[in-house]
């Protein structure tokens, strides 16, 4: 029972662009059996202070994250949750969020580990849905249970991790924090101290693509030629390339992962969910602080 | 330190009261009622201490009044409630207090409230930098007075 696509001409050019929805489609859409609205922010009460009428509320720390280990939720805990939310296996999921979607596109690749197929993201998110003053509520719907089966999660596809980092080095990497923490000047994103680490650079020959250059001012994604500018044109990428991005702990890196492989056709990006805070506190692994990519050591 | 007493203690025992989701909404009607600040501070932001620590930004600001009752103010952006429901617990729960009582505050308050597993204890470190922070000013005003 998957729902149409959205056709708006301004997303033809993408890659992908079945997975981008745009404000007037969800508009039009809501309530429709087979969708499910989700909404994802980095402030955890943000939803409750009022959401898209027939959200739910997915938070990236609480509910996708494991309370325990650094890692993600099981294949137990996220039937769960979803099965909970009313999200069944063929379910088209709309995921929206604050801040050009960080945490929303976080959320999509999180669904992606395990497999959940039609989700797609509302392009501009939280903020272009208000800035057009659509409806907001402080209702919560309280969704029928639904059964979503328990998936393993395949995280050798999408998902990067520290060892896959070293044996990729010498093939294309891209940093997206700030200039700042990408030279070494800091180690955390500016006013997010809590998250830093030991030492403060870069990975050895990742280039600086700042994840915000992918977004437009109204906080949608930039469209395909712009897009082609700054990868392609700006950073070097090459169709076929296989990509690893990486930021401070994988949110605003989930944003890119998602313009290379959705919207600009990338078959093979995987993102690095341990980012700085992992790479940063490492012993010995090799690290580049000055604003340029720097050498790959020799082994 | 102290047993906690008066306001901050009543605020406490209300989240402990509560489920876990009935937690978030409490701290959602926290968030609702903070004030806005007072009519000298709004058109001079310089005056307010951003609080680094927290991931939204917040500002502060702290008086001790002739008779040693503190005040303190804070504003956090709209989009921004979890931030502001601690500003908000914060300016409820110490008002009326004099600068020793605020001294005197625990600084593990915020650990206190049972918000960590509905908030997550990286976000409840947000309000820990905000008592500290205001405790800070508090020092210094009684320091410069």
């Amino acid at each position: 029972m998957t729902i149409e696509t959205d056709p708006s001409p301004e997303f033809a050019g993408y890659a992908h662009p079945e997975r981008l929805v745009s404000t007037e489609w969800l508009a039009a859409h809501l309530g429709e059996p087979g969708l499910a609205v989700v909404e994802s922010d980095e402030d955890v009460l943000l939803y409750d202070t009022g959401h898209i009428p027939g959200s739910v509320k997915i938070d990236w720390h609480t509910d996708l994250n494991d309370p325990v280990v650094r890692d993600y939720v099981s294949p137990e805990r996220f039937a769960e949750l979803l099965g909970s939310k009313g999200i069944a296996r063929d379910t088209t999921v709309v995921i929206y969020g604050d801040k050009n979607n960080w945490w929303a596109a976080y959320a999509l690749w999180v669904f992606t580990l395990f497999g959940h197929e039609d989700v797609r993201l509302l392009d501009g998110g939280r903020d272009k849905w208000i800035a057009e003053g659509r409806e907001l509520t402080r209702e919560v719907p309280q969704p029928a249970p639904v059964e979503y089966p328990v998936v393993e999660r395949d995280d050798t596809v999408v998902r990067a991790f520290k060892e896959d980092v070293l044996a990729h080095l010498g093939n294309p990497l891209i940093d997206v924090r700030s200039p700042e923490e990408y030279s070494g000047e800091r180690t955390e994103i500016p006013g997010y101290p809590t998250e830093g680490a030991l030492r403060a650079g870069h990975i050895p020959s990742a280039k600086s693509v700042p994840w915000a250059k992918a977004a437009a001012p109204d906080a949608t994604f930039k469209r395909r030629a712009e897009l082609e500018e700054v990868y392609l044109d700006g950073a070097g990428l090459k169709p076929g390339d296989d990509v690893i991005a990486y930021c401070r702990i994988g949110e605003r890196s989930s944003h890119t992962w998602f313009v290379l492989t959705h919207l600009l056709g990338f078959e093979n990006v995987k993102n690095y969910d341990g980012s700085w805070t992992e790479w940063g506190s490492a012993v010995r692994v090799p690290i580049v602080t000055g604003s340029e990519p720097g050498e790959v050591p020799s082994r | 330190m102290t047993e906690l007493t008066g306001t901050l203690a009543e605020i406490r025992d209300d989240f402990q009261a509560l489920e876990q989701n009935d937690r978030l909404q409490l701290l959602l009607e926290f968030s609702d009622e903070l004030p806005e600040l007072p009519e000298r501070y709004r058109d001079h932001p310089d005056l307010l201490e951003r609080v680094e620590e927290c991931q939204a930004p917040v500002f502060i600001f702290v008086e001790v009044d002739e008779a040693g009752i503190v005040h303190l103010y804070a504003t956090a952006p709209q989009e921004a409630p979890t931030t502001r429901g601690f500003a908000s617990i914060l300016v409820q729960g110490l008002a009326g207090l004099t600068a020793d009582e605020v001294l005197a505050v625990p600084d593990d308050f915020p650990q206190t409230l049972g918000l960590a597993q509905a908030v997550s204890p990286l976000r409840l470190r947000g309000m820990s930098a905000l008592l500290g922070r205001a405790k800070r000013q508090v020092r210094e005003k009684l320091a410069a007075a």
